[in-house]
């Protein structure tokens, strides 16, 4: 039984071989004025079209049945979007706020520069996965390409299996947890002691993204070495 | 940007439509490619002892038929040129090499876009949904073909700078990317007797695989060599007599989808190209990893 069907609720179908894919995101753009509209969607027949439901913001949810291309549910707000099948490249770029969820792999730069809520993806990301992350939380099932969390500014990239080279080049304030092998840290990434307040958020974090049965302790942490760019003490409190 | 697609039958049904299919791919990359269009087809491979070229000629009027007569009095036989639009295959009796270099002499105004036992090269300047009636791709049959649509970035539009460039006998290549320092590769290639008819940076790419190859690497071992001697973007799709590889630089900047199904291996920039294919749904897909080549071979009986 899926959470759709749970529910009960009166579900929007479109299906994108017969609608314009423009027709459906306009549908829910327009949910971001005005209370009265379905909070339930289904979005049948992606077929790896690009841009599928980006720039929502409304509390929306939204199930898209099947692989989807480029930058899905980009710039969100508010809305949970699930893929269930395999996104593109650019899967909930600049993600504000909400959730993502992907059932497959998602390409390369999943959760770029988003700047909160949180992505999940049950399968592997690409590379680059969390590439100058400010504040989106991911968790990844699978494992992770080379240079994730480059530039990462904030938030947290949970990843359960490995994560390729370069992991958290030129990081910032960002916290990254892997429970893996890394191929290698990328400039000024360094591993941190996981001390309780970490285990504690991970398993937060990873209890959000359903995943309860996956044990916090089996992680290490990575994080910045705070050599590279001009840290300062004084302001620890802004980040 | 470009599109790149592949698909490789695994069964008889797939190998009837697998020109249909690989039109319906490569209409669903033209936006990534809206300057030129190409393909590479492998099918009937031609009988012992003779061999197949692909000549294209930019004069609408050539006279294939004149060309089959010098053809067959310099090699014997009876050639008969299959026409299609710019383009034309000729089944001779020689040796491919040997084929190739006769025109190449003889007639410096034709291209010759392929040379083997079962490969067919077409390419043509304009949008890929023309190419796709032009040259009535639907009708192909064949074992496995690979295609290309090409946004130029280095080089002029021209039919000889579209994709599939031939790599030698029945090998071609297709790329997505742009490579920095061809112009030198390209210069110490034709050093070692290398021939290009472009400027273009995919065409060194394909020099450079042709130069490996008859220096005695294998598939496997010209594509690694890659990795440490082109410097750019790339990812690279090889069609070989038996199947075709695919290969990603280290970065990889430019996209690539692998699925894979009981009936074909498909391999296309995009997920959109793939979902066009039976039972795509039901596919295992993913996401080649950078700096590793992948090959499909048809099993040798």
């Amino acid at each position: 039984m899926t959470a759709t069907e749970a529910v009960g609720a009166a579900v929007e179908v479109v299906d994108l071989a017969v609608t314009p894919l423009r027709e459906l995101n306009q549908r829910l753009h327009d949910l971001a004025d005005q209370t009265a509209g379905p909070e339930r969607w289904r979005v049948l027949n992606p077929n790896g079209a690009h841009a599928v439901a980006c720039g929502l913001d409304a509390k929306l949810e939204v199930e898209i049945e099947g692989h989807v291309g480029y930058y899905c549910a980009g710039m969100n707000k508010l809305a949970a979007v699930r893929v269930h099948g395999n996104a593109g490249t650019g899967l909930a770029e600049n993600l504000m706020s909400g959730t993502v969820t992907v059932d497959g792999n998602a390409s390369q730069s999943a959760g770029a520069t988003g700047r909160g809520g949180l992505l999940v993806v049950h399968g592997d990301a690409a590379a680059r996965c969390g590439i100058s992350m400010k504040g989106i939380d991911i968790v990844v099932r699978g494992s992770v390409g080379h240079m994730s969390a480059f530039m990462a500014q904030r938030g947290r990239l949970v990843v359960c299996g490995d994560a390729g080279d370069a992991l958290g080049d030129s990081i910032y304030e960002a916290r990254l947890y892997v429970r893996g092998d890394v191929a290698g840290l990328g400039a000024d990434c360094v591993e941190k002691e996981l001390r309780d307040e970490h285990a504690a958020e991970l398993r937060e974090l990873l209890l959000q993204a359903g995943l309860g049965d996956v044990d916090p302790r089996e992680f290490r942490r990575y994080g910045s070495a705070r050599q590279l760019y001009t840290f300062k003490v004084d302001n620890a409190a802004a980040y | 940007m470009c599109g790149i697609v592949g698909l490789f039958a695994k069964s008889l049904e797939l190998e009837e439509s697998l020109g249909e299919h690989l039109a319906a791919m490569l209409t669903q990359m033209s936006g990534r490619g809206p300057d030129s269009a190409g393909i590479a087809v492998y099918r009937n491979p031609a009988p012992f002892g003779s061999s197949k070229l692909t000549l294209f000629s930019p004069d609408p009027l050539e006279d294939w038929e004149a060309l089959c007569q010098e053809l067959g009095a310099r090699f014997g036989g009876s050639p008969e040129a299959s026409v299609r639009s710019s383009h034309a295959v000729i089944l001779v009796d020689a040796e491919a090499a040997d084929a190739e270099a006769w025109v190449r002499e003889a007639h410096p105004d034709l291209r010759v876009m392929s040379a083997g036992q079962a490969i067919e090269i077409y390419k043509e300047t304009g949008r890929p949904e023309e190419f796709v009636s032009r040259f009535d791709l639907a009708s192909f049959q064949g074992s496995h073909a690979l295609g290309h649509t090409r946004m130029a970035t280095e080089s002029r539009v021209t039919t000889e700078g579209s994709h599939p460039f031939s790599t030698g006998l029945d090998l071609c290549l297709v790329h997505n990317g742009s490579l920095s320092n061809h112009n030198r590769l390209r210069e110490r290639l034709r050093r070692e007797g290398i021939a290009f008819q472009t400027e273009n940076d995919s065409e060194v790419a394909a020099g450079y695989l042709a130069w490996r190859l008859r220096e005695g690497a294998s598939l496997e071992e010209a594509l690694e060599a890659c990795l440490e001697d082109l410097d750019g973007f790339y990812t690279f799709l090889v069609g070989t007599l038996d199947g075709f590889a695919v290969l990603r630089d280290g970065i990889a900047c430019k996209p690539a989808v692998i699925a894979e199904t009981d009936d074909w291996v498909a391999m296309a920039s995009e997920w959109r190209a793939i979902a066009t294919l039976p039972g795509a749904a039901e596919a295992r897909e993913w996401e080649p990893a950078p700096g590793v080549a992948y090959a499909w071979e048809r099993a040798k009986v």
